[in-house]
């Protein structure tokens, strides 16, 4: 089984500086795509690989880049590296930061190479400390290697990379809203179109990728595009970072074939349920995605089999729901951050989650009442999909629609016995 | 008094730095923000005019923006500012104990500081460390799989 993306990663020893980068074959991908290949080269190889955007949406990667304007006059275009990870659930950007940051920086300076950006930036989430470190270091050795900077590798092309350190915001993570804080603003997301593609970052084309997406570009150059969907075991192409926390034997990171089923990456991967505890549901990919219950165990973790189960794949990392867990405190405790993070620009939303938040610590506490039940059934039809501005309010409404599908009889216990049979 | 002799040469240079990153000086408002609270730890009113004045924006623009964001303190806080992870893995493991652990041996809430300016006690949204939950930072340390017993001696360690 291949492992492009975390072969060289391993947290014994150091993560490798720029000349043990270069000695497992680091820069070659660089190299190839620089004076071999193109932009419109680049873009095609990656376009017919069919690397799906990493950071959840599930886009095609070289689709997006594709709408850049490469004709016209555009002095400034800016390729933008959304590393704010901030899903609750989610920490699989952190590993491929931490064990190989030059892995990143070399497949963001193919992917600005190839919508011929000359800006880029990393927006790194403020708590990733040691990533920080690292990834200052590393693009300063890229710097000095001639990989960044004037004129990479004698060709004549010009790129800055410049990191970023968020303040602590959810919101930061919607690629519109990243635009915003990065230009100073308030992190409020921004009407589309027009898209990033034509007018983002200070008004100029801009593309947005995630870390685990950008990782994935040295292979493919490398390798072509068959040899990236040949990692695949699913319908999708490639490998793909999946994580699973919660109650566990093992927890953890593990990069797989695309399409592994639910059932092999808990119960082989994480070593299966901890002791005493038993499976009772799992988000397969992050805060904002639906429960999918026992029911769904062979269930191929890919972005078209998690749809037709009526989940979303979303970020890969799993969140495990155990018997000993109560269900309402579960949601309650995602409505709760979302809450917290909703931006405020659009009334659904500010208001909508609140009192979402209000009405599950209400029935949490035994103070529920029977026609909250159908509350928070509305509220997940006037959240959802449509009603608001951005995706927020609609991914905070998964978890719970799904909880009350699934849950039903756990929401009508607190009701019905006055208190948490949990606690 | 103008607004701009609160700023200490020291932040200016470094405001300026990003100043001359960014296409026009309101786009280094964060930056700056961050700058003067890494200096005097957070930021106060006075900073924050200051801080406007400089980057030639209205105190009430930057401070909307100063607000948005979760890690810009607009109060003052302890010498060590602990963020304990109130997010969903943590909760399944246990973070629930872990607060109440903090409350009873600091005697503080969530937002509070100990009379002896040592901690500061923030919730903290998922801190990407989900896999090793329960988890909380104190400054730029991170700590994780913790347990009460492994509390006290963490604690100790900050004065
Ligand atoms: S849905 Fe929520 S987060 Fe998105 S724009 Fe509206 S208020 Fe902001
Ligand atoms: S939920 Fe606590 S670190 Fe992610």
């Amino acid at each position: 089984m291949e492992t492009p993306l975390t072969r060289h990663i391993s947290f014994d020893r150091p993560p490798y500086n720029l000349s043990d980068y270069e000695k497992t074959g680091g820069y070659q991908a660089l190299r190839k795509a620089l004076t071999a290949m193109g932009p419109a080269d680049i873009t095609k190889t990656v376009q017919e690989s069919d690397l799906k955007g990493r950071g959840g949406a599930g886009f095609n990667t070289g689709m997006k880049w594709s709408f850049v304007p490469m004709t016209g006059d555009h002095p400034i275009k800016y390729l933008i590296c959304n590393a704010d990870e901030m899903e609750p659930g989610t920490f699989k950007d952190r590993m491929l930061m931490e064990g190989n940051p030059h892995q990143l920086i070399e497949g963001m300076i193919i992917s600005a190479f190839a919508i011929q950006a000359n800006i880029s930036y990393i927006f790194l989430r403020w708590a990733y400390k040691k990533a920080a470190r690292l990834l200052r270091h590393a693009i300063d050795e890229a710097y000095a290697a001639g990989y960044l900077g004037k004129n990479i590798l004698g060709t004549g092309y010009n790129l800055e990379m410049y990191l970023h350190t968020g303040v602590g915001r959810y919101i930061c993570g919607e690629e519109t809203a990243l635009l915003n804080a990065l230009e100073g603003k308030r992190a409020t997301p921004r009407t589309k179109p027009p898209f990033p593609q034509i007018s983002g970052l200070f008004g100029k084309p801009t593309i947005v990728n995630n870390v685990e997406t950008f990782c994935n570009i040295p292979h493919i150059i490398n390798n072509g595009p068959d040899w990236f969907k040949s990692l695949g075991g699913g319908s999708d192409a490639g490998t793909k970072i999946y994580g699973i926390s919660g109650r566990v034997k093992r927890p953890g990171l593990w990069e797989l074939p695309m399409g592994v089923t639910m059932r092999e990456l808990i119960e082989v991967h994480a070593g299966g349920m901890a002791n005493g505890y038993g499976f009772r549901g799992a988000l397969p990919g992050g805060a904002s995605t639906d429960f999918l219950v026992k029911e769904h165990l062979d269930v191929k973790l890919d972005f078209k089999s998690v749809a037709a189960a009526g989940s979303r794949l979303g970020t890969g990392t799993m969140i495990i729901l155990d018997d000993h867990t109560c269900p309402v405190g579960f949601v309650h405790n995602l409505e709760h951050f979302f809450a917290q993070e909703s931006c405020g620009w659009c009334t659904p939303c500010r208001e909508g989650l609140p009192w979402t938040e209000k009405i599950l610590l209400s029935i949490e506490r035994g103070e529920g009442r029977l026609e909250d039940l159908q509350l928070l059934d509305m509220h997940t039809r006037f959240l959802g999909p449509g009603n608001t501005f951005c995706a927020l309010a609609p991914g905070a409404m998964e978890p719970l629609q799904s909880a009350l599908k699934y849950f039903r009889e756990d929401f009508e216990k607190h009701i019905n016995q006055k208190k948490c049979p949990w606690r | 008094m103008t607004t701009l002799e609160t700023l200490t040469a020291e932040e200016i240079t470094e405001i300026d730095h990003e100043i001359a990153l960014v296409p026009f000086r309101k786009a280094a408002a964060i930056e700056a923000l961050k700058i003067v609270q890494q200096h005097r730890g957070w930021v106060s009113d006075e900073s924050l005019r200051a801080i406007a004045g400089h980057l030639e924006i209205s105190p009430d623009e930057l401070d909307s923006v100063a607000t948005f964001y979760n890690l810009v303190f607009r109060q003052p806080v302890g010498r060590n500012v602990i963020l304990l992870c109130d997010s969903i893995s943590c909760y399944v493991m246990g973070y629930e104990k872990i607060y109440g652990y903090l409350r009873d041996r600091l005697h503080i809430g969530f937002g509070e500081t100990t009379p002896d300016g040592r901690f500061t006690l923030l919730p903290n949204a998922c801190l990407g460390t989900c896999d090793r939950a329960p988890a909380l930072m104190i400054n730029n340390e991170l700590f994780r799989d913790l347990t009460e017993a492994r509390l006290d001696e963490i604690l100790d360690g900050y004065h």
